[in-house]
């Protein structure tokens, strides 16, 4: 017979072909999405990456009042920053020139959706990279003048790239070209070490 | 007819002015006749091309973690199978993949010499098919040495010395293909290279090629017999099915089947007693230890013991490139007035059993250190396998073939 | 007809793969209990009278699922091995993980003060001194059981001889049948304080029979299953994802038999066309 296609023998033939190529197509589809979950994971940060990703720790006995260190975590720059007692107090003053002083649009863990943006006063760490493109905002901690400030400055950062200011708790100054405040990474403390990338023990995570 | 599809409203309507998918899938499917008598021996070919994914695949994503370069290549295996999610999966699916490719054509090819696929009008096919198979040979060749283990660096070591065999310009040859005084970073970056790009880009063009051919002058069967010879009122073969939706569904089952296999042995078996994953290639590359017996993959082997038969490397080299090359004048040495072995008389059976006998043999006797009774028996072994090619010229014409019929056997399963 | 052939094909192939395993290097699926207990054809006591001590039939016959046998393997391994030899592509902590070892039991028990969970497992001897005492750097053991087999380690571990009034050579009896020359062993016999010291017996034909040994700080069946246990661990370093393997593949396995099985009925029904 030429024809190898036969004509419809009946309605259950056909409804059986139907049933069983909709069976093969599905199962056939299940098994594809479950060949592709392997290549899919295996571009998931590596076991090494995972370990060179592990918590930068930081001795915050060595950082004397006004200092600031700066770290890598997670291929990125971090500041940690010895605050002033004083300094910290003024940083409401200044609420009203600040683009979010509620840090409501930042990222920032929340342990840190606070005035001073920390879990104490006297530590800020934060990710030293400036939320408008990218530079590494530079150190001005003194309130007061210098060249490119004007001489009510409270302290804080002064991004060079684009002009970008932050207060002494990464929080964006109005006029600024950036408009989110810098970002808080997780950490934790334990004695006098800075754990960062380590939640804190209490909020549950490892 | 094009502009049947062409003028279908919407989407597929628009695709098909520009792009000919709807004309491609009819006159490719549904419309190509195949016999319909195709039994086991025909499903290597869909096997081969989904191999051939496989490998695309999986090296691909292999690339992605591999550093190549002598002090690297080995560590970043390692860092596949230990530290990327899943990697030890996708290098176990490309190193049985591997020798996966050559199990499904080795059967492939033989089905060409059981049926005559060879034969006019089908020269070509089976030349281009050839091209695949050495291809292929130099594409695993170059895989190997690309993990760096002991036997990549002194299976590299051994093949490429071969080349110094070349009369006049051997030395300078080998220098050339190594790039360096010994096997060293130049050459595997170079292996890398091509193994990576240049092999699979000639291996899917020549495939491409290899399709078209047979779509050309469409598949031969079991029996031998040109379907196109009887055909319908309707102008189609009476002995042929459209191959969607027959042969779609079938080659699916043939997958199914091959993947339970291949998956039994990736997960379960992926070294295979060392038939797949050598010992010796766990150790580092050591220029100054070499393992206690160098062979090369199993696939090599039956090429590697008729080098091996011959005490003199120069001209044990030179049999051996004639045993790869005597593949390609099959069509040309083969004078049967009949394709299929189905057909053909006690002659060529008789010659088509020792070819095979001595294949499995030179094959088994590759994997085996050289020594009694290894080489006496591959010797002999040696001597079967070109005669079944060397005296072809004549028996296929003593033969006496019985008569062939004009349609095909099929029995309904 | 073929078709069927096929499918018994695979099943056979599925039922021969446990086979092959078997006498593969590769860990075998064997019975284990809690650890591993020494079994037949493995004997760890040296044979009574001129009986051949059959040392080449011994098998490891571990099983890389124990994980019991696992950790301790891993404790002998840090108590005993890595003096000398690293395990450079594993780390502590995914060995702690794949092991269902604690933090606080890792850093306590397998690591050296200095090291974190995240770094690889390196030796602290280093590569001169090495050569320079015992004439060749030891060598990293994260895949000798896939280079050597693990029935070779659990022989290695298990021959090791001096002759008589030689007590300095060190001599290994697998060692030197797979180097196929009597010579000494640049690793020196560690263990001998708890397996005994052994003393090779031959016969009239210069061949060998069977070991003496003097007593060892454990008993017989307890070195055996020292041995047992770290051989196991080689074999887990040597492939931390065997085990993730074998379950993914029984899956794997079912789903394409049934995947199969729909397709084969989906072929039946299209071909009862085709005459």
């Amino acid at each position: 017979m030429s024809d190898a296609g036969v004509a419809d023998e009946g309605g259950l033939d056909n409804s059986r072909r139907k049933f069983l190529t909709i069976a093969a197509s599905a199962t056939a589809g299940v098994g594809v999405v479950l060949t592709a979950v392997p290549f899919v994971a295996s571009w998931a940060p590596s076991e090494r990456t995972r370990a060179a990703g592990a918590p930068t720790e930081v001795d915050l006995s060595k950082l004397a009042p006004g200092q600031m260190v700066t770290v890598i975590w997670r291929k990125q720059p971090v500041y940690v920053v010895h605050r002033p007692q004083e300094a910290v107090a003024k940083l409401a003053a200044h609420d009203g020139s600040l683009k979010d002083p509620q840090s409501e649009s930042s990222d920032q863990p929340a342990y840190a959706k606070n005035e001073m943006r920390s879990v104490r006063p006297e530590l800020l760490v934060l990710i030293g990279t400036c939320t408008h493109l990218g530079c590494l905002p530079k150190q001005r901690f003194e309130p007061g003048g210098y060249a490119d400030l004007s001489p009510d400055w409270p302290g804080g950062f002064y991004c060079p790239c684009h002009g970008s200011r932050f207060d002494l708790a990464g929080r964006v100054f109005a006029g600024s070209p950036a408009s989110v405040n810098l970002r808080v990474p997780p950490y934790s403390v334990e004695g006098s070490t800075l754990y960062i990338g380590k939640e804190p023990a209490s909020t549950g995570a490892a | 007819m094009a502009n049947a599809s062409a003028a279908k409203p919407g989407f597929w309507g628009w695709i098909n002015k520009r792009l000919p998918v709807e004309n491609f899938v009819r006159e490719q499917l549904l419309e190509y006749y195949a016999p319909k008598n195709f039994n086991i021996w025909y499903f290597f070919g869909s096997l081969a091309l989904l191999v051939l994914v496989i490998q695309l695949l999986s090296g691909i994503y292999l690339t992605m973690f591999y550093k190549v370069g002598e002090a690297t290549s080995f560590d970043s295996v390692e860092y596949i199978m230990r530290e990327v999610d899943y990697g030890w999966l996708i290098r176990y699916l490309h190193s049985t993949g591997a020798s996966a490719f050559f199990v499904v054509v080795y059967l492939h090819m033989y089905r060409g010499l059981m049926y005559g696929s060879y034969k006019a009008p089908r020269e070509l096919l089976w030349l281009f098919g050839m091209f695949i198979y050495v291809a292929l040979m130099a594409e695993a060749f170059m895989g190997y040495v690309l993990p760096w283990g002991n036997m990549s660096y002194w299976g590299a070591q051994v093949i490429i010395n071969l080349f110094g065999t070349v009369p006049v310009v051997g030395g300078g040859l080998v220098e050339w293909i190594r790039g360096d005084y010994a096997i060293a970073d130049a050459t595997l970056n170079r292996f890398f290279s091509l193994h990576v790009a240049a092999l699979p880009l000639a291996i899917i063009l020549l495939v491409a090629l290899h399709l078209v051919a047979l779509r050309q002058v469409g598949s031969n069967n079991p029996d031998g017999v040109e379907i196109k010879d009887s055909k319908g009122p309707d102008g189609k073969p009476l002995d042929g099915i459209p191959f969607h939706p027959y042969y779609t569904v079938k080659d699916v089952v043939g997958v199914g089947v091959f993947l339970i296999v291949f998956c039994i042995v990736v997960f379960f078996v992926p070294t295979l007693n060392g038939l797949f994953l050598e010992h010796a290639n766990f150790e580092p590359a050591n220029p100054i230890s070499t393992p206690a017996d160098i062979a090369p993959s199993w696939y090599f082997t039956p090429y590697y013991a008729i080098l091996r038969s011959v005490p003199d490397q120069k001209y044990g080299a030179l049999l051996m490139l004639l045993s790869i090359v005597a593949w390609f004048f099959v069509p040309w040495l083969d004078r049967s007035p009949v394709r299929s072995i189905r057909y053909r008389g006690w002659i060529c059976r008789l010659a088509l059993a020792v070819f095979t006998v001595s294949f499995l043999v030179l094959m088994y006797c590759g994997l085996k250190p050289a020594q009694e009774p290894f080489v006496t028996i591959a010797r002999i072994a040696t001597v079967g396998y070109f005669a079944f090619f060397v005296l072809m010229y004549w028996y296929t014409k003593w033969d006496r073939p019985r008569p062939v019929p004009a349609r095909v056997s099929y029995h309904h399963d | 007809m073929t078709k069927r052939c096929v499918f018994v094909l695979g099943l056979v192939l599925a039922g021969a793969a446990p086979a092959a395993e078997q006498t593969a290097p590769a860990a075998a699926a064997a019975p284990a209990a809690a650890a591993a207990t020494p079994v037949a054809g493995g004997k760890a006591e040296a044979n009574a009278g001129g009986e051949r001590l059959e040392w080449e039939a011994w098998r490891a016959q571990n099983d890389t699922s124990n994980v019991a046998s696992l950790q301790q393997g891993a404790r002998n391994f840090m108590n005993y091995c890595v003096t000398c030899h690293s395990l450079k592509y594993m780390r502590y902590s995914r060995m702690a993980s794949d092991l269902h070892i604690s933090t606080e039991q890792l850093q306590q028990n397998l690591m050296p003060i200095e090291a974190r969970p995240s770094d690889y497992i390196t030796t602290s001897l280093n590569a001169k001194d090495a050569v320079a005492w015992f004439g060749k750097e030891p060598p990293d053991l994260s895949l000798m059981a896939r280079a050597r087999g693990v029935d070779y380690l659990y022989r290695f571990l298990k021959t090791f001889y001096t002759e008589p009034g030689n007590a300095a050579a060190s001599y290994n009896l697998a060692f030197e049948t797979e180097a196929k020359v009597h010579a000494t062993v640049a690793m020196p016999a560690v263990l001998s304080d708890l397996s005994g010291v052994q003393t090779p017996v031959y016969d009239d034909k210069h061949e060998f029979v069977r070991f003496e040994s003097t007593p060892g700080r454990m008993k017989p069946a307890e070195y055996d299953a020292f041995v047992r246990d770290t051989v196991n661990f080689l074999d887990y370093v040597s492939e931390p994802a065997q085990v993730d393997r074998r379950s993914i593949g029984i899956w794997t396995v079912l789903f394409l038999l049934v995947f199969t099985w729909i397709a084969y009925l989906l072929k039946q029904e299209y071909w009862k066309d085709v005459h």
